[in-house]
């Protein structure tokens, strides 16, 4: 049944994707591991801010999916990312043993900084690696839940949908915030050593670091494909374009909402988790709204609705931002941020991915139906028919 | 002391007289009331649908009829009365989707289909089946699925545009497509809110025809302003008038009607 579910996900398009994201996965690494004289030499700083964007990438294709497809604007995705990056951190953390400052083997060096005898219950099990691996999709998957269980069993949509999104991240913020919530305070997790064993700063860890997280992104756009491919990503459109009217088709539109975001969840969870070992720290400035909002930036640039959009977001817009952000202009980066997503949605409501497409789906190829009119529709049209 | 057992035994005894008339009816609603903010759109509405009837539903705007449908499909919780769906169905406790699934289907007054999918997916995702968001994951088309489909394109007359963008049809054709999704789902009960506004006289012939045609296994109540569509449908019709039942009969005979002259048709 599962085979058969990604099967049916894989198209020409899909194939491209996959091996981009497979090739890039593979070679960069590789090429970062040659001596330096080599011409096609990749430094590792490069490696370490490709590996990120591929992070951002995965969380920007999580929003697109709630959002382009079912209409649900989430300005909390934030939130799962640092949820799953937390998660992440806490293993990082209980790998580095008694090699802290205060070099207790069981204690984190802030817990015995705050004059804590034991390791509060949360933190068991983390010190293995399969089971922090089961808390970064568990937690906020299961946070997902419980917020859509409310939010969509109540018909909380639109704008009003979006405001509690942001308090719910605005609100974990304040909480990772406290010392006593047992999750650093403010200064996060930092100073890991190893991961499964290996030191993380090691180029070949950083290498693998960097082919996990593209091959996470090919694994999530794969299922991000069979999902819309599906029937249920029918239903998902048929919810953001008319939901009143699949509920009197029969359709229990909270039960996909909440399905679709849960899913969403655990995916931000784990884009989350690669990007932490590779950035080196977590702290609670993940959860700041304006994260979330900058990830609804990248996929509104590169094409909600699209699949391929959000990945190409995502990446455009933080290599701009890393242009920007080194040169002098490094302070007016929020204005042409801000103004970046005006100018999208005046001037390229698709995107910049849904344009291109639209724009080779309205070359005359046949006669039969007339070219897509409407914004978004054209991209799924054409992702539908690819 | 009887005084007060009495009043309590009252709306459960009502309810059991009127499960009692309701028990050989598709549809029965009785002194249905729905207010919004005072205002009354549906006052002790009463309205009984036998199986396999076709009932044509009339009125001056703003009577209740659309309002009366929102009822029926769960879209409008009444503020009180009784509406009971094959016999002892108690409507007022369920969702949208559940009575869509008990066999109600409903056509808008505004068209509205799924702008950015295919005629095609339009009626697929009525199709009667799969509705469980685990179900649809996995579901895949069945070789009579696709017959189906194939089958409801050429009833509505749009198996050349299967491949178009519902936004991309005209105003007849988006009625039609709603029609066809309409059929899709395989209801006991069609609800069809004005079917042809907006549709040339030729249309509007094809939709009657359509709709007798559709009468003839299942039972149907048609909202409709134009009268020679009515004439063509050759039904019972109800005359709705600020909320309530003015009159019923043959078309002739409510035509003839005093009261449905002055409010109505004198107009
Ligand atoms: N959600 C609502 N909130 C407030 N008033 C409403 C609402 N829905 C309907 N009404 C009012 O209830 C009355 C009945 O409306 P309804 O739409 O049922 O009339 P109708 O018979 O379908 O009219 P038409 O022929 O114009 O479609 C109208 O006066 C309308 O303004
Ligand atoms: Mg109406």
């Amino acid at each position: 049944m599962i085979t058969a579910f990604i099967f049916r996900a894989l198209d020409r398009n899909t194939y491209i994707v996959l091996g981009l994201l497979l090739a890039v996965g593979i070679l960069l690494p590789l090429l970062s591991l040659t001596d330096p004289s080599f011409p096609l030499h990749v430094p590792t700083y490069v490696i370490a801010l490709i590996g990120k964007y591929l992070c951002y990438a995965l969380l920007a294709l999580s929003v697109d999916l709630v959002w382009g497809y079912c209409g649900i604007l989430s300005l909390g995705h934030a939130a799962f990312f640092a949820l799953g990056g937390y998660a992440m951190g806490m293993y990082l953390m209980r790998q580095i043993g008694a090699r802290g400052v205060y070099a207790n083997p069981v204690l984190p060096d802030f817990m015995v900084f705050l004059n804590w005898n034991e390791l509060p219950w949360f933190w068991y099990g983390f010190d293995h690696f399969w089971f922090a691996a089961i808390m970064i999709v568990a937690v906020p998957g299961l946070l997902a839940f419980i917020f859509g269980w409310f939010a969509f069993r109540s018909r909380v949509t639109g704008v009003y949908l979006s405001i509690i999104t942001q308090a719910m991240t605005y609100a974990l913020l304040l909480a990772f915030f406290r010392n006593d919530m047992g999750f650093g305070g403010n200064n996060g997790l930092t100073d890991f050593k190893d991961i499964l064993g290996f030191n993380i700063q090691a180029p070949a860890t950083r290498g693998v670091l960097f082919f996990a997280s593209a091959l996470a992104l090919a694994a999530g756009f794969l299922i991000c494909r069979a999902v819309i491919a599906s029937k249920f990503g029918k239903v998902l459109i048929a919810v953001r374009d008319a939901e009143s009217r699949t509920r009197f088709i029969g359709y229990r539109v909270e039960g996909y909402k909440l399905v679709v975001f849960v899913l969403s969840a655990m995916m931000a969870g784990v884009a989350g988790s690669l990007y932490v070992p590779q950035i080196g720290i977590i702290n609670p400035g993940e959860f700041a709204p304006a994260n979330s909002i900058e990830a609804v930036i990248w996929v509104a640039v590169g094409g909600r609705g699209t699949l391929i959009g959000p990945i190409v977001g995502a990446l455009l817009v933080n290599f701009g931002k890393t242009w920007f952000t080194s040169g002098m202009l490094a302070e007016y980066w929020l204005f042409v941020l801000g103004a970046l997503f005006v100018a999208v949605t005046l001037f390229l409501p698709k995107g910049v991915v849904g344009t291109l497409l639209a724009r080779a789906k309205a070359r005359p190829t046949s006669t039969s139906a007339p070219a897509a009119v409407s914004p978004i529709d054209a991209t799924i049209a054409a992702e539908e028919g690819a | 002391m009887t005084a007060i057992h009495d009043q309590a035994a009252a709306p459960a005894e009502r309810v059991r007289a009127s499960r009692e008339k309701a028990k050989n009816s598709l549809l029965y609603l009785d002194g249905v009331s729905v207010s919004f903010d005072g205002f009354k759109a549906l006052r002790s509405l009463s309205l009984v649908i036998e199986p396999g009837e076709m009932r044509a539903i009339i009125g001056p705007n703003g009577a209740g009829k659309t309002t009366m449908m929102d009822v029926i499909t769960g879209k409008t919780k009444p503020d009180e009365g009784d509406v009971f769906f094959a016999g002892d169905t108690d409507l007022t406790r369920m969702d949208e989707a559940s009575i869509a699934s008990l066999g109600i289907g409903r056509k808008f007054q505004k068209p509205t289909v799924f702008e950015s999918h295919t005629v095609w997916n339009n009626i697929d995702l009525a199709l009667a089946g799969v509705r469980g968001p685990f179900a649809t994951l996995f579901h895949r088309t069945s070789l009579r699925e696709t017959a189906r489909i194939e089958e409801i394109l050429d009833v509505i007359r749009l198996a050349d545009k299967k491949e178009w963008l519902a936004a991309n049809l005209s105003h007849g054709q988006k009625q039609w497509l709603e029609i066809g999704m309409l059929l899709a789902q395989e209801p006991q009960l069609l609800l069809v809110d004005e079917p042809v506004a907006g549709m040339t006289d030729a249309e509007t012939r094809e939709t009657a025809a359509l709709l007798r045609e559709i009468a003839k296994t299942k039972s149907v109540v048609v909202v409709e302003h134009d009268m020679s569509f009515v004439r063509d449908l050759d039904v019972k019709v109800t005359v709705l008038h600020q909320g309530s039942v003015l009159s019923e009969g043959t078309l002739d005979a409510v035509s003839a009607d005093p009261t449905v002259i002055e409010v109505y048709l004198g107009r």
